[in-house]
Parts: C-alpha cells; sequence; structure tokens
C-alpha cells in the first residue's frame, strides 16, 4: 500500500513538473545544444560545413583579439561585480539593522524604483551623465573644480563598470539583506556579552553568516554581467567593449555562427570555472545546517 | 559580601514603565532568582544587568563599581540566553572559545579550558562536533560552558530551561544547582516557573508589572505570602475573606465558614489592620477525615465536590456551608486509604497555623 501511495504522488509530481520541464527543455536546453554543435561546425563562405572539428576552437585560442577579449571582459565582469557588492552590502545592512521592522518593506520597494525604467534607458541616462558635457561634467566645471571635463568616465571600461554596478545593485542587495535578516540577533548580544566590539563582532559572527548572500550575490551579478553587450556597445567606447560584443558581431555581420558559437561556450566555460572556483573558496560558509 | 547593588532602576520604554523603583542588592555566590509572569520585567531587569538596556534612572553597581556607560562587553557578567544564542557557524569547541580571543594564553592553554569547560557541563569529547547538530539540552550545556569558560563574576541566566522538555529540564535544574555550587559562582535567574525558582533558589524576587512584589527565601515565600498576588503566583492557595476584630501580638480573625480564629503576627507577613482581609490556606495544610477517623484539630462538615486524581496525590474540592467557592485540599494516597466519589459527606480538619492574613 505504502508503495502503490509513492508511485501515486511520484506520478502526480512528474505531471505537475513536467510544464516547465519542457519549456526548460525547449527554451534552455535545446539553444544550447544547437550552439554548441554549431561550434563544432565551420563556415565555408555561404554555407555551413557539418563536419565535426575543433577547428574554430583551437582558432579562437590561438588569436590574442579573442582571448584578450575574453580575458577583459572577466576583469570587467569582476571590477563590476566587486563593485557591486561592497556598495550593496552597506545599504542591506543598514535596511535590514537599522530600519523599523514596519518599514522595511517600503524600503525594499524603494530599491527596486530604477528597475521601472527601461534598462536601455538607464544605459542612455547615464550617458548623459558621464558625458564630455555630461550632468557631471557641467556641475564640476560650474563649481569650478576642475578646468577641463574629465574624459576618463565615459566611452571606456569605467563607464560600463559604473553603469553595471547601478543596474545590478537590487540583485545584489537582496539576497544580502535576506541573509542578514536571517541573522538571530540574539547572536549579536552573545558576542559583545562574551567580550567583542561592534567591529569585532561584525567580523566573527555577522559577516560570516551573511556569506551565503554575499556568494549569492557575486554569483547573480559576475553571471550576466559577462555576457551583457549593450552597456558596453552603449557607453564602452573602443576599449570598453567585451567578448559577448564580438560573439555578436560574428553572427550579426562577419555571418560566422560557428565561430560566435565557439566564443559563447569559451565563454560560458570561463564564467563556470571562475564561478565554482569562487564557491570552492567561499566552501566554509555554505555549509547549511547539519 | 554584596556583588550586586540596584538602588533605585527605573526604565520606560515610551509610555510603557518597564522597572519600578526596583531596590535589591544580591550576595557572592547566591542563587537569586527572578520569578514572574510574562511582561513583568523580569528579562529587562536581567538585561539592564548585563548591559543591554541602559538604566533609565537610579544606578547599578557590581563588585562596588558602577555600571553606567559600561557596555556588555565589560561587564564581569556573562549570560545564557534563552534561545541559546550558540553560534551557527562554529563548532562546539569554537563557540565555547568564543571569548577567550583575547584572553592572555597560549594556544594550547585555550584548547586545555575549552576541554575542561566541556568537561564541566558533561560535554567532553563533543568539541568537534557541529554546532547545528546538537540537541536543546545539548546546546543549553554548551551555552552554560560558553559562559563560565570566562569565570564571570556573575552569571545571568534568560529562562534557560524553558524550551527544554520535563524530564530533561528536572535533570538540568539539579545539574544547576550542583554546578553553581561547584564553581561557586553568583547565579541569577530568570524564569515564570515558580516549581523552577522554589527548587533552584537561596532567594527570589517575585515581579508584578516592573516592581518587587515580594523577596525572600522559597520557603518563606511559599509559606508566608506578602499579598494574594504573591500567594496566587506561588503554588496553590485557597482564598476566604474573613475581618480582623483584634490586633497586637495575637490577631483576632472571623473568617468566613471557619468561624472565629485567634493567629500569630507572623501569620500575617505583609502587616495587618482592623477590618476587611483576605485569607489564604494552602491545599496541603487541610485534610479529609475518612471514615472512623478523629483528630484533635478544628473541624468543618463538607461535601466533596470534585476529585482530581493525580497518582501520588488526589486533590478534592470541597463544599464548605458558608463558603462561595469549593475549598481545594490535596491527600497523600497512602496504602488503605481509598478514593471518595463525589457527593460523599465528610469533614474537613484544618489548623488556625496554616492562616496567612494577606496585605491588599
Amino acid at each position: 500500500m505504502f508503495r502503490k501511495r509513492l508511485t501515486d504522488s511520484g506520478r502526480r509530481g512528474l505531471i505537475l513538473v513536467s510544464p516547465p520541464f519542457l519549456y526548460g527543455v525547449l527554451l534552455l536546453a535545446v539553444p544550447l545544444a544547437t550552439v554548441l554543435l554549431f561550434s563544432f561546425w565551420t563556415q565555408d563562405y555561404l554555407t555551413i560545413d557539418t563536419s565535426f572539428t575543433f577547428a574554430n576552437y583551437s582558432e579562437a585560442l590561438a588569436d590574442p583579439l579573442y582571448m584578450q577579449l575574453l580575458r577583459g571582459s572577466l576583469l570587467i565582469a569582476g571590477a563590476v561585480t566587486v563593485a557591486t557588492v561592497l556598495l550593496a552590502f552597506p545599504i542591506a545592512y543598514f535596511v535590514s539593522f537599522h530600519v523599523q521592522p514596519s518599514r522595511k518593506s517600503l524600503w525594499l520597494f524603494l530599491i527596486t524604483i530604477p528597475f521601472w525604467t527601461s534598462y536601455l534607458i538607464r544605459v542612455f541616462l547615464w550617458k548623459v551623465i558621464l558625458g564630455y558635457n555630461g550632468v557631471l561634467n557641467s556641475s564640476l566645471t560650474g563649481l569650478g573644480l576642475i578646468d577641463e571635463p574629465l574624459s576618463f568616465i565615459l566611452y571606456n571600461a569605467n563607464a560600463v563598470v559604473i553603469t553595471l554596478a547601478h543596474a545590478f545593485a537590487p540583485f545584489a542587495i537582496l539576497p544580502i539583506f535576506v541573509a542578514l535578516e536571517k541573522i538571530d540577533r540574539s547572536l549579536l548580544e552573545a558576542s559583545l556579552d562574551l567580550g567583542e566590539t561592534r567591529l569585532t563582532t561584525f567580523l566573527r559572527v555577522t559577516l560570516p553568516l551573511a556569506m551565503p548572500g554575499v556568494v549569492a550575490a557575486v554569483l547573480i551579478v559576475f553571471i550576466p554581467t559577462i555576457g551583457d553587450y549593450v552597456t558596453p556597445r552603449l557607453v564602452g567606447g573602443p576599449d570598453g567593449l567585451m567578448i559577448a560584443n564580438m560573439i555578436q558581431t560574428q553572427f550579426l555581420k562577419l555571418n560566422n555562427a560557428p565561430m560566435g558559437a565557439t566564443l559563447a561556450i569559451l565563454a560560458m566555460l570561463s564564467v563556470t570555472a571562475v564561478s565554482l572556483a569562487f564557491i570552492w573558496l567561499n566552501r566554509r560558509w555554505l555549509r547549511g545546517p547539519r | 559580601m554584596t556583588l550586586i547593588q540596584l538602588t533605585g532602576v527605573n526604565k520606560h520604554f515610551g509610555d510603557y514603565h518597564a522597572l519600578r523603583d526596583i531596590d535589591l542588592e544580591i550576595q557572592q555566590g547566591e542563587f537569586f532568582s527572578l520569578l514572574g509572569p510574562s511582561g513583568c520585567g523580569k528579562t529587562t531587569l536581567l538585561r539592564t544587568i548585563a548591559g543591554f538596556e541602559d538604566v533609565g534612572t537610579g544606578a547599578i553597581r557590581i563588585d562596588g563599581r558602577d555600571m553606567k556607560g559600561v557596555g556588555p562587553n565589560l561587564r564581569p557578567t556573562n549570560m545564557v540566553f534563552q534561545s541559546y544564542a550558540i553560534f551557527p557557524h562554529l563548532s562546539v569547541a569554537e563557540n565555547v572559545g568564543f571569548g577567550l580571543r583575547r584572553a592572555d594564553m597560549t594556544r594550547e592553554e585555550k584548547t586545555r579550558a575549552v576541554g575542561q569547560a566541556l568537561e564541566m557541563v558533561g560535554l567532553g569529547g563533543y568539541g568537534a562536533r557541529a554546532a547545528n547538530a546538537l540537541s536543546g539540552g545539548q546546546r543549553q550545556r554548551v551555552a552554560l560552558a560558553r559562559a563560565l569558560i570566562l569565570e564571570p563574576k556573575v552569571l545571568l541566566l534568560d529562562e534557560p530551561l524553558s524550551a527544554l522538555d520535563k524530564k530533561i529540564r528536572e535533570q538540568m535544574q539539579v545539574e544547576l544547582i550542583k554546578l553553581q555550587r561547584e564553581v561557586g559562582i553568583t547565579f541569577i535567574l530568570v524564569t515564570h516557573d515558580q516549581e523552577e525558582a522554589l527548587v533552584m533558589s537561596d532567594r527570589i524576587a517575585v515581579m508584578f508589572d516592573g516592581g518587587i512584589g515580594q523577596m525572600d527565601d522559597p520557603e518563606t515565600l511559599y509559606r508566608r505570602p506578602k499579598s494574594k498576588r504573591v500567594a496566587e503566583f506561588i503554588g496553590m492557595m485557597n482564598f476566604l475573606d474573613g475581618e480582623v476584630t483584634q490586633t497586637g501580638a495575637r490577631i483576632e480573625v472571623k473568617v468566613q465558614g471557619l468561624g472565629r480564629c485567634t493567629v500569630e503576627s507572623e501569620q500575617a507577613p505583609g502587616g495587618v489592620a482592623p477590618g476587611p482581609v483576605g485569607i489564604g490556606i494552602r491545599p496541603e495544610t487541610l485534610s479529609l477525615l475518612f471514615e472512623g477517623e478523629t483528630t484533635t484539630r478544628k473541624q468543618v462538615d463538607a461535601v466533596v465536590d470534585e476529585v482530581v486524581y493525580y497518582g501520588d496525590m488526589t486533590y478534592y474540592d470541597m463544599r464548605v456551608a458558608g463558603i462561595d467557592k469549593p475549598l481545594t485540599l490535596s491527600m497523600k494516597n497512602l496504602i488503605g486509604r481509598p478514593v471518595l466519589d463525589v457527593g460523599t459527606e465528610t469533614r474537613v480538619a484544618w489548623d488556625e497555623r496554616s492562616l496567612v492574613l494577606l496585605g491588599r
């Protein structure tokens, strides 16, 4: 009887998960497999040569242009991640520890306000703010703080970092906030009671317990950032371009889908490698309740 | 020697008067309990002593030192929290050794101290375990070891046993008393469980509405409660109306249903004045007269109204002419003693010496 009930609930479970499962297969696994397949083919002028080969991979790995783009993308994504998480942590900490419980939802709601406008418009706004005759430069020259407009803030990697850090801030704030909320406040009192100061309590108790949230924030920001091609195209200038821009160029302009697919797979593998390494480095804080 | 001295401590949370004129002296090595219903201010008082809340007015002195402006990390107190507050990201040994970071000890000395502390609370060999893998009783012991390893002058315990089930709780009560005698540290226990307070404490302060209702040793508190509130909170008590007709060394009092009595002045611990008065009688000081039994004590006719059988004891509610509420009494179930049925007519024996005159 027990066995029968188990299979019944098993069947019901299967029925329940099958629509999203199909959805996932069609929209995630199939495109991914297609990209993987393409990466082993080659472009033969107008037709695609479907014989299996590693030629694209050896070409991509040998070409300094591609490798430099990939390295640069990883660096920019890393910088964006560091900037975002460092800015997000104090905000999450403030909302969790210093905002009255009844006001917390309001604060979280306010944090999501930038999302009310489209991503594209926000990127253009940063162009207006950071431009040669933009808001920032004209204010600073107006105040007499600078004689000439600053040029290192637009059309380079800095602009990409600033824009993306702003765009991803809420994604970093929320997981850190949740991790901080879960910390039993009596643990902090216990630490004070055992002789630690507020600062050492933060370092010995609050931060270690918030690490799962920080790790989640890092991954949530880092992974999509490396694939972003809108922001680098609009504010990045020549040295702010990232690997995703090259993938786009391969597919749409150079009509070399197999090379684009290969670069996409390589980018994906690097992200996976960096993410796994990061998780492994933080494994100590990620052990759940055992 | 007085270790902790509170004078005129008052505290407000907004309009709420959380602590009212607390005057308190706790001796070195004493096991002191703060007992009261929830919301009476006992935890606030404990947290004020620990330094988590600052005093509004009044002063707290520990070991002769004024604690004003001294943070919890600098006070010679350590606390066992109600939730135990075991650090989930650390092992048992790391939890116990948490407060030793600043201690002037070598790594080996610290390891040895942690081992000894765990040994003391009966958790020898548990050091490497994850704190999350412990049962409630074990977490409690880790919290104790973590606080005692710092050899505080005062150990503060905030309802430490309330989350444990009955068997383990009773076992921990005995262990805590033993431990306290062993280490000789002053313990201040907050509890809402009157039995726990009676079993464990040298002295108890019963708190109501932020103030101290009565402060005495357990026996005095039980036998001579000063007010109806204290009497109600500690153990079971029958309340009767009465009228004092004469005061002095011996007090004459007319008791509802029981008639004229003479009592000693110590039976009125809350003071006495001529006029109406509340009178308390503990159930175990009354007894039923079974068939054929006689007594030299005073007697009154009664009818069994309700029987509650507890195994070792039977509680009877007795209807007595002239008393509106039934009198509760308890009888030990000795060999050969029957359990009476509801409606049985019998007699209740009582004694003037067991009456307590309660202040208003």
